[in-house]
């Protein structure tokens, strides 16, 4: 196999993360934190990291736990898992 | 779509070796617990994890209960009267070894958790005067008020604090690299465990750690039955991830197991239901949540004997006559009337009697402290909750004082399964265990969830902790022997085959069909016809389909690595349930050819294990079902110096 080797992000099944890049400042300790290693670093330093594999996705919320920067990354939960309220 | 370089530097032929006396293989609750007790008998300890030691494994997002903490000074049940309730309420078909030492020492591992940084009690002061509370210890408890023996805590705080205890104690730590298989040493008389071999899930750099004594602690298998092709992360409870290697490669090594013809119709699989604690419900963390019908008529709760409780504070107390129980609505999928929790009427029973579908759990009913303590903490620190539940409803407006949130599916479980879609639930099948959580392998420990009816937090806790001490105690009046090298190379040129190809098949289709097989073949109802039609196809895929496999990069190959992994696993399955001739219900086990339920001279455990220097024969053997004989003696022979310690 080559040194150098290219993977593309697939369709977009799910979206599980949403990063905001007014906040987050790449320093990567959401990619350090996800078990399942759903995000690879942005190849450009200080950028918000890539998700490479939303499918797996386990929605455990660790990465948004381990941030440091309120607001800068978010979980979308699967949209057909919304669940309903009402008032009482 | 878009196209990126790989982010880490590529090691695919890069071998890098290291020593240890103690290995541990699966860094989740059980394998820290393990670290943190061999790393404090002053032994070099290395821990090797698959995703990141920081928040890895079923417990590492959170934790609400600290199940059979009987030695905390509220608790009014013994060790061995909970032990063997929980024998009793299963049949016997339950490990008394690491219950017995969740049981003893789990407590212990709690107070040592405080002292690391972890959170187990209120102490903000927010449920002073609440009846779940101890006003002296702080401590709140859940379930049975009375008793207090499973406490509520804080445990998103617990795997961040087990992390940097292991770090502070030196455990040399491996994050990324999957344990691939164990080094073995089969000449002698009885097969010796050297180590184990790894392969970084980012660079594809291979390991081979040698070690005086090694712990197993990669839980249990899943993806079996169940398996999502478009979500794959959520096709079962737990992390993708965590999908059973440890099993696959302790059968291969030779290891012997109990129970694992035993398995569950489906409770949880995020593609199917809702996310586990997210939708209303009474059970585990919502115990004991009020509920209403559609129409806002409160949903009943009885006694064991069907009396309706008049009040809230009456469900977490025992019924007139009863000294304790367990888990509200059975610890169990059978309890027994001795041990039976309160619960709401039946489904079918409400529905006939005119309550309108659908039903809503009615926190703004709660009393104050019953309310703040489900959504507050329960919620706020359950696994998997905080953020994808707890913070974000709250962000959709969801306010428990005033909302009702709807309930999904048969019995409070948010989902309903068809027979064959099965799942490892329910203390199911794993690693047999000695007094000293050691394997039938020497050098071999094991603990968490990868031995045999385990279940839960403070059972991973506690074996992990006991399972480190003893295999430390080994490793020091041991010596390193050297590897076989052909095994190493075998292995490494096993894992190197999948990455010389440039098409094939994914691991996802391998996955699906291996769960599609056992649907087939070991569903819910078994005969030896099927079970051998399931075999036969299980192995056509292993020799047929493997070498097709592709990766493109160290991602992949731990993915496909894993879906081998996951066959193996179900050949072991299979083989557990052909060597089982009777039904059994505590093990949910029906076979059509042999319909009787549970026989007499088959209450027994039956192992499985692989004789490797006879052809790979799987070797069938039983043992008693009480074959740990006296819980209390036994323990204290094993664990003088343990007990020494904690008087002093
Ligand atoms: C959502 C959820 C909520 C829960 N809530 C509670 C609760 O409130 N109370 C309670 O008592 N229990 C709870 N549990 C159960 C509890 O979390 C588990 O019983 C416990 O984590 C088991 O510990 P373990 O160490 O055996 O396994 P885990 O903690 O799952 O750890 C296994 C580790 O092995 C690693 N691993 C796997 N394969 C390999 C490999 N090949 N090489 C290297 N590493 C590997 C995994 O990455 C993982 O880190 C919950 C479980 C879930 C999923
Ligand atoms: S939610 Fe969990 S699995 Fe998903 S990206 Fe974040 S840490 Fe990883
Ligand atoms: S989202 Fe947070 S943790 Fe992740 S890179 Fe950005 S700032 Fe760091």
């Amino acid at each position: 196999m080559e040194k150098k080797i290219y993977v593309d992000q697939g369709s977009r099944i799910v979206n599980p993360i949403h990063f905001d890049q007014n906040f987050c400042t790449g320093c990567n300790r959401c990619v350090e934190a996800c078990q399942v290693d759903v995000f690879i670093p942005n190849p450009e330093r200080k950028k918000t990291p890539i998700v490479l594999y939303p499918t797996e996705c386990w929605y455990c919320g660790c990465c948004v736990m381990e941030c440091p920067n309120p607001n800068a990354i978010r979980l979308n939960p699967p949209l057909m898992n919304q669940i309903y309220w009402k008032r009482k | 779509m878009r196209e990126l370089e790989w982010a880490y530097p590529l090691r695919w032929d890069e071998v890098k070796e290291v020593s240890t006396d103690v290995l541990i293989l699966g860094g989740g609750i059980a394998g820290c617990w393990a670290a943190i007790a061999a790393a404090k008998k002053g032994l070099k300890t290395i821990l090797v994890e698959k995703g990141a030691t920081i928040r890895s494994g079923a417990g590492g997002s959170g934790c609400d209960h600290w199940e059979s903490a009987a030695t905390n000074p509220c608790s009014r049940v013994t060790p061995e009267e909970l032990t063997m309730a929980m024998i009793k309420d299963h049949n016997g078909y339950n490990n008394g070894i690491s219950h017995y030492i969740e049981c003893r020492e789990g407590y212990d591992r709690l107070l040592d958790l405080e002292r690391m940084g972890g959170k187990i009690r209120d102490t903000e002061n927010e449920f002073v005067g609440a009846e779940f509370r101890d006003e002296k210890t702080q401590f709140l408890f859940s379930y049975d008020y009375e008793n207090r023996f499973t406490l509520r805590v804080w445990g998103t705080t617990f795997k961040p604090a087990l992390y940097k205890e292991c770090k502070r104690l030196g455990v040399e730590i491996y994050d990324r690299v999957m344990a691939t298989s164990l080094i073995t040493d089969v000449n002698k008389q009885q097969t010796k465990v050297l180590g184990a071999t790894g392969v970084n899930g980012r660079t594809g750099q291979f390991f081979v750690f040698k070690s005086k004594a090694t712990i197993l602690c990669m839980a249990r298998p899943t993806r079996i039955w169940l398996f999502s092709l478009g979500l794959p992360g959520i096709s079962e409870f737990r992390p993708l991830q965590c999908m059973g290697d440890g099993h696959a490669m302790a059968w291969k090594a030779g290891v012997e197991f109990t129970m694992m013809e035993k398995s569950l119709r489906g409770q949880w699989s995020g593609e199917r239901s809702y996310p586990p604690y997210g939708t209303g419900n009474t059970h585990n963390t919502w115990y004991a949540c009020s509920m209403v019908d559609a129409d806002g008529k409160e949903i009943p709760w009885i006694d064991r004997d069907g009396n309706i409780l008049k009040s809230v504070s009456q469900r977490y107390r025992p019924s007139p006559g009863q000294k304790f129980f367990l888990k509200g609505g059975g610890e169990s999928e059978f309890p027994l009337y001795e041990y039976q929790g309160p619960d709401t009427l039946p489904i079918e029973n409400l529905l006939q009697n005119g309550y309108k579908l659908p039903f809503y759990a009615d926190l703004p009913s709660m009393p104050l402290h019953e309310r703040n303590v489900i959504w507050n903490v329960m919620v706020a620190q359950e696994g998997k909750s905080r953020i994808p539940i707890f913070q974000r409803y709250k962000e959709a407006g969801f306010n428990p004082e005033k909302d009702l949130l709807q309930s999904y599916g048969e019995g409070w479980t948010s989902a309903s399964f068809l027979p064959r879609e099965r799942q490892l639930f329910g203390i199911p099948g794993g690693i047999v265990n000695d007094w000293n959580l050691k394997t039938n392998l020497e050098g071999l420990y094991a603990a968490g969830d990868q031995l045999f009816a385990s279940d839960c937090n403070g059972h991973a806790a506690a074996t992990g902790y006991y399972a480190g001490r003893h295999a430390a105690d080994y490793a020091i009046q041991t010596s390193q022997s050297n590897l076989n090298d052909q095994q190493v190379e075998f292995e490494r040129r096993r894992v190197k085959s999948l990455t010389n190809k440039s098409e094939g098949i994914g691991w996802k289709e391998f996955n699906l069909a291996i769960t599609r097989i056992m649907q087939n073949y070991c569903g819910e109802i078994k005969s030896r016809e099927l079970l051998n039609i399931g075999l036969k196809l299980l192995e056509n895929l292993e020799t047929i389909e493997v070498p097709k496999l592709y990766v493109r990069n160290p991602h992949e190959l731990i993915r496909s690595l894993e879906v081998i992994n996951i066959l193996i696993n179900a050949k072991l399955i299979i083989n557990s349930c052909l060597v089982r001739k009777a039904s059994s219900k505590h093990l949910h086990f029906i076979r059509s050819d042999y319909p009787e339920m549970d026989p007499i001279e088959w209450h027994k455990f039956i192992t499985v294990k692989l004789e490797n220097n006879k052809n790979n024969k799987v070797k069938v053997g039983a043992l008693p079902i009480d074959y740990y004989s006296s819980l209390k003696e036994n323990y204290e022979i094993y664990n003088e110096d343990y007990i020494k310690k904690r008087i002093i």
